[in-house]
């Protein structure tokens, strides 16, 4: 019985943990199925966080409210910030055709720099540290089911989370429904994979191209949210994203490119990633039981690699800006 | 809008002095073409005659120079595919554009107006539904890479006819089918026709004109020759009409001397990427002193000998033979299996021009003098690379070649497509070869550049080099080679002498009949 | 060469199909508004003009941040500049901070050359320095046994092997079954960090009176034998940085190696063409680059910190792909940039003091000044052509046929 509770617990830290990669992994293959690869997760995870603290933070100071209010204005700037950070991103690639990989790489630079500076400034307003009010903070934990979170095992397997994890659940199977129900999903996915295709039957992929890149971004940016919000308690923290951008990079080869199968992804990487706190194996030093994720993510690289399937693959033209002359 | 009545009412499109360049090279001149409601229009030429550029022009990937295009009597601006499918032209091009990923429905309704999310099965009884009017076999639900290549082409053609397509081009559909799928092809057009739609099938495949087709438009060289009904035509007039009276290039042939083999190959047997034969069975001698043209249909299997001989091309049977001189013995050396890092070592002076220069062959970011180091910067001994001696064979080459450049340390993408192929054969015929294989060597060159490597392939015949020349214009191949070996799908249809056979009999040979067939045509 | 021209045949019997005037017959659709057309030949004037306009630009966008938190952005650079080589120390410290900057720098220049997308030196570095961190703290244990030039010689080889290890394992990887590199290179990063806080946990790696989890210092604890000599106030690290540079300069340009990784970088079929082993090229060159990382490792150890920590890398292999991509690859160039960036760096933390403004300023101009050098290079490349001039537009359709 022991045994379970412990699973169970750890399952319930699993779905915590793996809620802003689940937002990340579904902004990350949204802009990868339009062809763009964006390595810049981890900063634009890192200008949400702060936008969407700072949004809350600044509404709490400037109206005097707490709660619901400072919420939204914390959801509204986070995915703001992350839209502007993927716009830069498609500004840059698919209009003046930098390339994808360096632009990525400047995006997860410039954008921790940002978050950092922003965060540091904003401590300084406040007198050494940003922190939400406890009202703002109450809206961000665990929502109240009351019955429901007491029923045993069923109660913390799925009562007993913050909204953003519901949040995350919804946005991912929407995002599954519109890539493969929806025309403008088969567009978006026909760009990313043939754009010269997608050209000639009339699809504009520029806009397919930014759109799906911003929005995408944007996505980044709630993921960022859930990281200074939550696993922070709107407490702000230099190191808050802490290279979960770039597990969602390495989820997204991980769920091969599908928002319904990111949702297990990430909550076995949640799980991995907390996993040294749950379940202790004798004689393994914390400090290596640390290194799991990244092994797991190098792990299923190379599997993915020695096993290349033709549909779980990664959008043909991925990587590759598109020039219609060279059509 | 304006409502000007065609002037003649069943034309269907009528293009007037097209013209189209690309670069220095005029591919279309003044060209006419009309297109009749409900007739199977055969637009036929050889390689390099325009038919296909003509056809681009008309679904909207490239942009015409000058002239007028009609559509149902309306004058029209064609500036991208998206206006072809308005005006209801659909194009199958050879090279398909399919979503590998996606089923035959989901890409046939890419990108079409409609409600927000697909009803999958009601399209693909939709789809099942025009399939079934016309005639085509098609699983909607299969995924385009898991299908054969006359299954793609199916999808192409459904997926015009989805877009309500009532002129239809269908660029070379035969060339990747077997007779059958073939013949069941023309009855789907024959269906489409009795449907009053237009189709205009671009070929170069004069049996299949005269099978299917009402009228046939030639073009040759980028210029219209004529158009006449099929049934005045026979196979001996459209071929007169597709190649053109021999025409004097003027270009020169010296006469061969000390002939002797350099290059055997025998039964070669190669397989592409679907699986089947790319190379079946090929086996010729190449002969220093002389040049050897190869004649075919392009994706006859040209590229894929070049490079099986050059050692970048995997081989499943057969043999390669290069008679190489070690210690003052002539050893035959088999060069199957090696790779041209150990072909070279074994001292084999082979060069080799491939088709696509800048993909193959050339580096486009470095700069002349690295791309002449390509070839030996091993030879000398030690570690660092000598820019001194390729620098001074690039200053050569473009004084004697008149390579345009501002100076030989610019980036070779950024020259014109003259100047790099010169430099290509420049210094493929410097490295002194036994044996030089040219792939299209004057694609895209204006005439002077053309000749200038002429000469140059000329002059290592002379020096007894053996040279491989696989051409496209038969004018040229006729009258600078000393033998002709003509292919067709991968195999030797016949080798000839062309100062003895008539253009029509290699023509002949192109389209894969046996030389035993041709008459005129001695083997050599 | 012969002067006849070929005699071309005439157009002949073509049918008489009336034409409408041209000017009744508008067309339906237009040409589009704006469209690109490639430059070709581009002067070097054009491109200083591009890149000098794009600096100020990126720092007139910096600037706008600064105001916007209530900072003078122009006193904000002056400090900047003031604070990172006003004086003596100040500039130590500078071309102190620019020292692994530079070496990782060309390190990952050698992999970005080749398209091998190595973003992985933090963890080469790391790897570097733990490796000649065993040796020293194996002396120590054992009564600090090794004299100073073979504990130095030896700490460099350990280094550099430790290095390539981590260059090597994702080339393997990548040339035997295509497996994405960068994230491979990231994700070692972790591991590599995760493991040298495993390290300050270990009774024999740790200090004893620390109240955390700390390494010791390796000067004390070898009477400074470990300690890099210094020369005008800085480790003599600089010296072997430059060198390198240089070094790096002529392997990229002048040697075999060099020629070969510019060719696979630029096009794999020419390099098959041309009979390279562009397996064997790829490994090679990572097994290079992650052995300069991993010198760098050891450069901090001896170097700058005498010590190991989770941080002894402290983002140097991220900034160096800023710095790597800005000199365009070349090693040369490398140096001022380097240099550049570092003072962005010693700038922000004086100006953090003086007028507090984050250090991360830096980070932050750093990424936008690489924005805008990376919009730079489609200017310079292409020019926009606006609709009308027709003819002029359609030349450029030979780029298409070629």
């Amino acid at each position: 019985m022991k045994v379970l509770m412990v699973i169970i617990n750890w399952i319930n830290a699993a779905v915590l943990s793996g809620t802003p990669l689940l937002l990340a992994t579904s902004g990350e293959i949204l802009t990868e199925k339009s062809g763009n690869l964006n390595l810049g997760v981890e900063g634009q995870m890192y200008m949400g966080a702060i936008a969407g603290l700072a949004g809350a933070w600044f509404t709490e100071q400037w109206f005097g409210v707490g709660g619901i209010i400072p919420l939204i204005a914390a959801v509204i700037f986070a995915f703001l910030m992350g839209c502007i950070s993927g716009l830069i991103y498609a500004v840059l690639t698919v209009s003046l055709r930098a390339n994808q990989n360096v632009t990525g790489l400047t995006l997860a630079i410039f954008g921790t720099g940002f978050a950092r500076f922003f965060g540091e400034v904003l401590s300084n307003k406040a007198g050494g540290f940003v922190a939400v009010g406890r009202e703002t903070k109450g809206v961000f934990s665990n929502i109240d089911f009351g019955k429901l979170a007491e029923i045993p095992v069923i109660g913390t397997l799925f009562f007993r989370y913050n909204w953003l994890v519901y949040f995350a659940l919804i946005i991912a199977i929407i995002l599954g429904w519109f890539l493969n129900r929806t025309r403008k999903g088969l567009s978006l996915r026909a760009v990313g994979e043939n754009p010269g295709t997608a050209d000639s039957a009339g699809i504009n992929v520029t806009r397919y191209k930014y759109a799906a890149t911003t929005i995408g971004g944007g996505l980044c940016g709630l993921g960022g949210l859930c990281m200074s919000m939550v696993s922070q308690k709107g407490v702000w923290q230099p190191n808050c994203v802490s290279g979960y951008g770039w597990l969602a990079i390495a989820l997204v080869i991980f769920a091969t490119w599908s928002p319904l199968r990111a949702i297990y992804s990430s909550i076995i990487f949640g799980g991995l990633s907390v996993m040294y706190m749950r379940i202790p194996i004798p004689g393994l030093p914390r400090e290596i039981y640390m290194m799991f994720p990244y092994m797991a993510t190098i792990i299923v690289l190379i599997l993915t690699s020695i096993r290349q399937s033709k549909e779980h693959a990664q959008p043909a033209s991925t990587g590759y800006n598109y020039y219609r002359e060279e059509r | 809008m304006q409502d000007a009545k065609p002037a003649i009412n069943e034309n269907v499109i009528q293009m007037q002095h097209i013209c189209k360049s690309f670069g220095t090279v005029q591919a279309l001149s003044d060209v006419h073409f009309e297109l009749k409601r409900g007739e199977i229009l055969s637009l036929l030429g050889e390689n390099g005659s325009g038919k296909t550029t003509l056809m681009n022009i008309l679904a909207g990937i490239y942009f015409p120079d000058a002239g007028d295009i009609f559509v149902n009597g309306k004058h029209v601006t064609i500036r991208q595919p998206k206006d072809a499918f308005d005006l209801n032209i659909g194009m199958v091009h050879q090279h398909f554009k399919l979503v590998e990923v996606f089923s035959a429905a989901e890409n046939i309704v890419l990108g079409l107006p409609g409600k927000t999310t697909i009803n999958r099965r009601a399209l693909y009884k939709h789809v099942q539904e025009i399939a079934d009017q016309y005639g085509f076999e098609i699983d909607p639900e299969k995924k385009i890479y898991d299908m054969s290549v006359s299954e793609k082409q199916t999808v192409e053609i459904i997926k015009a006819l989805y877009r309500g397509a009532d002129i239809l081009i269908l660029d070379e559909p035969t060339a990747v089918l077997t007779p059958q799928e073939t013949d069941k092809l023309f009855e789907i057009m024959r269906a489409m026709k009795a449907d009053q739609k237009s189709i205009i099938l671009i070929t170069h495949k004069l049996n299949e004109v005269l099978a299917v087709s009402d009228r046939v438009t030639v073009l040759r060289k980028g210029e219209y020759i004529d158009t006449v009904h099929t049934k005045d035509a026979t196979i001996q007039s459209l071929t007169d009409m597709m190649v053109g009276h021999s025409v004097s290039l003027a270009i020169d042939r010296p006469a061969p001397t000390n002939v002797e083999p350099i290059l055997m190959v025998q039964s070669l047997t190669a397989l592409n990427q679907e699986g089947t034969k790319a190379l079946d069975d090929v086996s010729f001698e190449a002969n220093g002193g002389e040049i050897l043209g190869i004649a075919g249909i392009s994706g006859s299997g040209q590229r894929e000998l070049c490079e099986a001989i050059a050692g970048l091309y995997p081989v499943i049977g057969g043999s390669i033979l290069y008679r190489n001189i070690v210690d003052g013995y002539e050893v035959d050396e088999n060069v199957v299996g090696l790779n041209p890092h150990t072909i070279a070592k074994k001292g084999i002076a082979l060069a080799f021009v491939p088709e696509d220069r800048l993909g193959m062959g050339l580096a486009p970011s470095l700069d002349m003098v690295d791309n002449i180091m390509l070839k030996h910067y091993r030879e000398k001994k030690g570690f660092f690379v000598d820019r001194k001696s390729p620098r001074q064979i690039a200053e050569r080459l473009v004084e004697e070649l008149q390579i345009v450049t501002p100076d030989v340390f610019t980036p070779i993408r950024q020259l014109s497509g003259g100047n790099v192929q010169k430099i290509l054969v420049g210094r493929e015929i410097d490295t002194a070869p036994r044996l030089l294989m040219v792939a299209y060597p004057v694609r895209g060159l204006d005439i002077n550049s053309s000749y200038t490597i002429y000469n140059l392939l000329n002059e290592q015949k002379e020096k007894g080099t053996a040279v491989i020349f696989v051409g496209e214009d038969l004018d040229v191949l006729m009258e600078i080679s000393d033998r002709v070996l003509v292919m067709s799908s991968g195999r030797v249809t016949g080798i000839v002498d062309p100062r003895v056979t008539s253009k029509q009999d290699i023509g002949l040979l192109m389209l894969g009949q046996s030389i035993d067939n041709v008459k005129g045509a001695d083997a050599v | 060469m012969t002067d006849q021209k070929i005699n071309k045949v005439n157009a002949k019997d073509q049918p008489d199909i009336p034409c409408p005037p041209a000017q009744d017959m508008r067309p339906v659709m237009k040409e589009p508004l704006v469209r690109m057309k490639k430059r070709g030949v581009v002067t070097t004037r054009h491109k200083a003009i591009v890149y000098i306009l794009g600096f100020i630009l990126a720092l007139l966008v910096g600037a706008l941040m600064l105001l916007a938190v209530g900072k003078n952005p122009i006193i904000a650079y002056r400090d900047m500049a003031v604070g990172s080589f006003g004086t003596k120390i100040a500039s130590a410290e500078t071309v102190r901070i620019a020292i692994p900057l530079l070496i990782t720098s060309v390190a990952v220049g050698f992999a970005f050359k080749m398209k091998f997308w190595n973003i992985g030196a933090e963890g080469q570095i790391l790897a570097g320095a733990v490796a000649c961190s065993y040796i020293v703290i194996h002396s120590i244990n054992n009564g600090n046994y090794i004299p100073r030039l073979p504990l130095h010689l030896i700490m460099v080889i350990c280094a550099l092997i430790g290095g390539a290890l981590f260059g090597f394992l994702p080339a393997f990887f990548k040339t035997k079954w295509g497996t994405n590199e960068t994230l491979f290179t990231l994700m070692l990063n972790y591991i590599a960090i995760q493991y040298v806080v495993y390290l300050q946990s270990l009774r024999t790696w740790q200090h004893p009176d620390s109240s955390y989890p700390k390494i010791i210092d390796f000067s004390t604890f070898t009477d400074g034998k470990v300690e890099l000599p210094r020369l005008f106030g800085v480790h003599i690290g600089w010296i072997f940085a430059l060198i390198i540079a240089v070094i790096a300069y002529f392997y990229l340009t002048r040697t075999k190696h060099g020629f070969e990784i510019s060719v696979v970088g630029d096009s794999m079929n020419t390099a098959r063409y041309a009979g390279m082993n562009t397996t064997w090229i790829q490994i090679r060159t990572l097994l290079v680059s992650g052995a300069l990382a991993g010198f760098v490792g050891y450069l901090q150890v001896a170097g700058a910190n005498h010590t190991l920590t989770e941080t002894s890398a402290g983002g140097v292999g991220f900034t160096a792909i800023t710095v790597a991509w800005l000199a365009k690859l070349n090693p040369f160039v490398m140096v001022p940039i380097s240099i550049f960036i570092a003072m962005l760096q010693k700038g922000s933390l004086f100006i953090q003091s003086t007028m507090r403004i984050p250090a991360s300023v830096a980070d932050l101009l750093t990424g936008l000044i690489l924005f805008f050098m990376l919009g730079c290079e489609f200017f310079i490349e292409y020019k926009l052509v606006f609709r009308g001039k027709r003819n002029v537009s359609h030349l450029e359709q030979k780029e298409v046929a070629e």
